[in-house]
């Protein structure tokens, strides 16, 4: 049967593996890699990886449904989290989310109809002292103003 | 007097998180001088001396935890490293990590070895993608130079350390729960008793399981002694955010009171506003008034007021912040964050965050202040573990001592701070 996993990325399972002593305990990094890969977690993505470690495949899909970074749908190519949390609340948070919905036309939680962008509410970023901040995938953006936000989605391809 | 920094002293440096950088200050020396010259138990001895509390939120006596964990021979133990940090408002631990992340590494070599532990694990936040990439160099840099893997600096000692990424989840910093999620689970905390970390921890075995700060401060406990050490306050990493001029990880003696800490090393408020209300050790505290500025932010003082010192998460406001809607966006935390396990901490903060909604629309009813107290004492005592109990203090608090911005709400359907931020007259 056909992998959803590349040979690269079940090597780097096998790897991540081998750093506990039981294989259960590699259920998140092999999730975080088979992720990596495939930008979500498809039902092969996650057979690959229940596979690879010898673990149930429901115990799989138990842990890829319970954190919020996992994602089982496909989602924006790009991931924008914005923190609303308290400090960056009190900093104008609500705004610089309705600003970025409103320039992409899409509501916190959806993607892009052309799959560019997912926005989502995150919670604290703990990056208080640069309120309001957002990850704009892996990159921190502190003090985040209107012209940022214009900035950062003429850069994301 | 404020004492030099001791933890900070180096951060912002440019370059500060390679080796090259931390061992040209004297990095990595601590750890020498444990490994070659102290035994294990003295070590355990100085920390309890220097009388360091954890710096996860629950201020357990570090050697202490350290003495319960038990030593039984050739039975295996395992260091863990909690760097998931997420309390609202606390952002030391990412501070460290990035700016400093061997002076947590050399930490975590001394606690290892203190404890006679062989594997350690490092859970870190999975939002940290910076830390991540910086701590997996430093750690790799650590391992070039033969301060982690086998036979760390021709002692005969031996560590590995293994980073555990999270994947977005609060309750992993919660300890047991966090256990789950490193044995590859959802993130569920367990029962305690029996599953004490230090006698029934990673895979059942005792665990030496310490916040990422508190590794930061023990290279400093072993260089300046017990004594020397504390001389320094002894120090803690305040992060202080909110509406001051100055945010930061602020490292001040334990103890400095909160108006000093806000005013004088945070900057104060912006020009014309003026303060309202504090929490002093993250969303998970009561909030405070001016009434309590002159309090020491310091674990007993704090917890004699009903509030805490906890992750020491210090979140300011001032005049324009609208209270309702401040504890609207932390019951939506713990709702969302919730892991449902217990039935109070779910369908307590869903009911909760209802009733605020319904408030902050403008259709709020008197008795929903009532009902807001019930739930949350309903909640007190009751939760399976401490997320669930961290939203009523704060909320009981709000109700307390702002009882009047619920009532503007509820009898005129509209926000009085927005008014007055606007240059209305405020009641």
């Amino acid at each position: 049967m056909a992998r959803a996993l590349s040979a690269a990325t079940l090597a780097e399972i096998g790897r991540l593996r081998g750093l506990y002593p039981r294989s259960h305990s590699a259920v998140l990094p092999a999730l975080h890699a088979a992720q990596a890969e495939t930008g979500y977690l498809s039902a092969g993505a996650m057979q690959d990886v229940a596979d690879a470690l010898r673990v149930p495949l429901t115990e799989v899909t138990s842990v890829a449904t319970f954190y919020s970074m996992f994602f089982t749908e496909p989602v924006g190519r790009h991931k924008i989290r914005v923190c609303t949390n308290l400090s960056c609340h009190l900093n104008g948070a609500d705004d610089v989310l309705h600003y970025l919905c409103g320039r992409l036309g899409i509501r916190p939680g959806e993607t892009t109809r052309d799959g560019r962008v997912l926005v989502e509410v995150a919670e604290c970023l703990a990056a208080c002292e640069e309120a309001p901040v957002l990850l704009a995938d892996e990159d921190r953006c502190a003090r985040v103003t209107p012209e940022a936000i214009d900035d950062l989605l003429g850069r994301l391809a | 007097m404020t004492p030099a920094p001791l933890l900070t002293k180096h951060l912002g440096e440019p370059g500060r998180d390679a080796i090259d950088a931390y061992l040209a200050t004297g990095g990595y020396q601590a750890a020498a001088r444990a490994l070659r010259e102290l035994a294990p138990d003295q070590i355990i001895e100085m920390v309890e001396a220097s009388g360091l509390r954890g710096r996860g939120g629950a201020g357990f006596p570090t050697g202490r935890k350290w003495k319960l964990t038990p030593k039984r021979e050739g039975e295996i133990r395992y260091l863990v490293v909690n760097a998931d940090e997420g309390e609202p408002g606390t952002f030391k631990d990412r501070t460290m990590i990035e700016g400093d992340p061997h002076q947590i590494l050399e930490g975590m070599l001394i606690t290892a070895f203190a404890n006679q532990v062989h594997q350690a694990y490092i859970y870190l936040r999975g939002e940290f993608f910076l830390g991540y990439k910086r701590l997996s160099r430093a750690l790799a840099e650590a391992r070039e130079r033969g301060y982690v893997g086998r036979n760390i600096l021709g002692t005969g000692f031996d560590l590995e350390i293994v980073i555990h990424r999270g994947a977005g989840a609060y309750i992993c910093g919660e300890e047991t729960a966090l256990l789950e999620s490193l044995e590859g689970r959802r993130g569920l905390p367990r029962a305690k008793p029996p599953y004490y970390p230090a006698v029934r921890g990673l895979y059942d075995k005792p665990t030496v399981l310490n916040n990422a700060e508190t590794m930061a401060h023990i290279p400093h406990i072993v260089t300046l002694g017990p004594d020397g050490y504390r001389a320094y306050g002894p120090p803690i990493l305040y992060s202080v955010s909110g509406h001051v001029t100055c945010p930061g990880v602020k490292e001040l003696p334990i103890g400095t009171p909160l108006r000093s800490i806000i005013f004088e090393h945070a900057g104060g408020l912006r020009p014309g506003r003026t303060f309202k209300a504090v929490f002093p050790g993250g969303s998970s505290s009561a909030l405070l008034t001016s009434e309590h500025l002159d309090t020491p932010a310091d674990f007993d003082p704090l917890a004699k007021l009903g509030s805490m010192l906890g992750s020491s998460a210090i979140i300011v406001m001032d005049d324009t912040a609208c209270i309702p809607a401040v504890l609207r966006r932390t019951v939506e935390f713990y709702r969302d964050e919730s892991c449902g396990k217990c039935t109070p901490c779910r369908e307590g903060t869903i009911w909760l965050s209802q009733i605020f909604d319904r408030i902050l629309n403008g259709k709020g009813r008197m008795d929903d202040l009532d009902l807001l107290d019930s739930i949350a004492r309903n909640m007190t005592g009751t939760c399976f573990c401490p997320l669930g109990e961290s939203v009523p203090p704060s909320l009981r608090a709000s109700l307390k001592y702002f009882r009047g911005e619920y009532i503007h709400h509820i009898q005129h359907g509209i926000c009085d701070v927005a008014a007055a931020a606007a240059g209305g007259v405020r009641a």
